[in-house]
């Protein structure tokens, strides 16, 4: 259909479709969400920010088996531990580099007691490079912040591993 | 002493009254292009900054102002400087010469559209100047495709005007506004219409003809070494250009500052006000445009410059001339 097609090009016709077709495409509806202001939803295996978490009575969950130090690709936590007076194994130190850290997620599938978790926060950016090696009591502080959600997310994916 | 001070200050506040607005569309129409485009593909675009993030242009000069200002070593500095200094002064004087009304005209000259026509031509200087000085490959390559393409299609864009002028008989924007006013010159003229936008398109480097700055290629093209108020200018002198373009296609071809109909509700409007709606109606176009094609290939962009809007427009004004001086409609001077 050669003259068809001659026809098409010399009108138009595809130009004018297309045309059409954008200005009905202006009044739908919009696919992307208003960010800052609205946020999508995430799912509970989400890798964002890390915490530390505790248990109710309070006691740091950690045992300092350095399993997730261990098994960390990135090789950007560090642990550091000591004996407690009442016996137990604790971390003196325990740092994350969240800049070396890929959110691979190796370290929360390796924990034992699921005290090091990865929360669902994502806009954790700083201004400074020196804010991004978080050290022990930031984690915790996490930890405390978020625990609601981390529960509630650990509970939602129990299911499934 | 006085008096020629006198006259100065009414001409200085006479230009800024016109070039204060063109300025501030100009911001926002870059707005409105964003928003358009993103509202084409279902995205929000910039609604943060101000009431539906009108004020987002302003945001982004703010920034380009603080921006640091980066010359390259092995540049032509006098030139590099100079290049979107070009640009922008072509884009807005220009201006002077349009008709917002039969009286509201900056310079009222008889060889107005001699004139835009000449200035728009120019504008393919600054970035010639831009993409050489910044003595570097991409900024060359963008400039050389820019200066091809501009000036191809301003040979097919001088022919379509030569119709126009052909049904007027005049050079002067008001006589040419002041000539449909029985009827607008898309109808007779529509085939000239859509090549003179098309046309257009390729002479403010816009997509689907903004090869100059294909960003998969050429990184920016001629604006690859540009960076802060530089950058920016180059910016609003393209901004301009196509505000620029749209007033000329609205005033040769849309009727300019004419209301479409002479009754009640569409009369009191101010003529000045047409032309604005006439221009936001052809912006609306370029920014829709923007979003449905993909952009050319260089050999398709020179053939369908030379090869069919070149003879297509040159077989119109055959068309035009034999038919006004068969029935004898040519315009008496």
């Amino acid at each position: 259909m050669k003259i068809f097609r001659i026809f098409k090009t010399i009108f138009l016709l595809d130009f004018v479709k297309a045309s059409i077709i954008a200005i009905k495409e202006i009044f739908k509806s919009k696919k992307t969400i208003n960010y800052p202001f609205e946020k999508g939803k995430i799912s509970p295996r989400f890798r964002g920010e890390h915490a530390l978490r505790r248990y109710p009575n309070g006691e740091e969950r950690c045992i300092a088996c350095k399993l997730c130090e261990a098994v960390c690709p990135a090789q950007a936590i560090t642990i550091e531990s000591t004996e407690r007076e009442d016996g137990s194994r604790k971390t003196t130190r325990y740092d994350i580099d969240m800049m070396k850290c890929i959110y691979c997620g190796l370290c929360e599938e390796s924990c034992p007691v699921d005290a090091i978790v990865q929360g669902p926060n994502f806009e954790f950016s700083t201004e400074t490079r020196e804010e991004l090696y978080y050290n022990k009591q930031k984690l915790l502080d996490n930890g405390d912040r978020w625990e609601n959600v981390l529960a509630a997310n650990i509970k939602a994916d129990n299911p499934y591993r | 002493m006085l008096e020629y001070f006198n006259i100065i200050f009414l001409e200085t506040y006479k230009i800024l009254f016109l070039l204060v607005p063109v300025l501030v569309s100009v911001a926002m129409i870059v707005w409105l292009d964003r928003r358009i485009w993103a509202f084409v593909q279902k995205r929000r675009g910039p609604n943060v900054v101000g009431p539906f993030g009108l004020l987002q242009s302003l945001a982004d000069a703010l920034k380009y102002i603080f921006k640091e200002i980066i010359v390259p070593a092995s540049s032509n500095k006098i030139i590099f400087v100079l290049a979107p200094i070009v640009t922008m002064t072509l884009a807005l004087i220009a201006w002077a010469v349009i008709p917002f009304s039969e009286t509201q005209v900056l310079a009222n000259i008889n060889v107005g559209i001699l004139y835009l026509f000449a200035v728009s031509s120019l504008g393919v200087y600054g970035i010639i100047m831009g993409g050489w000085a910044s003595n570097s490959k991409y900024p060359f390559l963008g400039a050389i495709r820019s200066a091809a393409q501009m000036v191809s299609y301003e040979v097919s864009i001088g022919v379509i005007i030569i119709n126009v002028l052909l049904c007027v008989g005049s050079l002067n924007l008001n006589d040419i506004v002041l000539a449909q006013k029985k009827i607008w010159f898309i109808i007779p003229l529509f085939p000239m219409f859509v090549i003179f936008f098309i046309s257009a398109l390729a002479e403010t480097n816009r997509p689907p003809f903004d090869l100059p700055e294909a960003e998969a290629e050429l990184v920016a093209g001629y604006q690859t070494e540009y960076s802060g108020m530089m950058y920016a200018m180059f910016w609003l002198g393209e901004y301009a250009n196509i505000l620029l373009m749209c007033a000329m296609g609205s005033i040769l071809f849309l009727g300019g500052w004419l209301s479409p109909v002479e009754v009640f509700p569409f009369n009191i409007i101010p003529s000045a006000l047409w032309l604005i709606f006439k221009i936001l109606f052809l912006f609306f176009l370029f920014a829709l445009v923007k979003a449905i094609v993909p952009r050319y290939r260089y050999d398709q962009l020179m053939k369908l410059g030379w090869k069919v809007f070149l003879p297509l427009s040159l077989i119109w004004v055959v068309i035009t001339a034999s038919y006004l001086f068969y029935f004898n409609l040519l315009p008496v001077i």
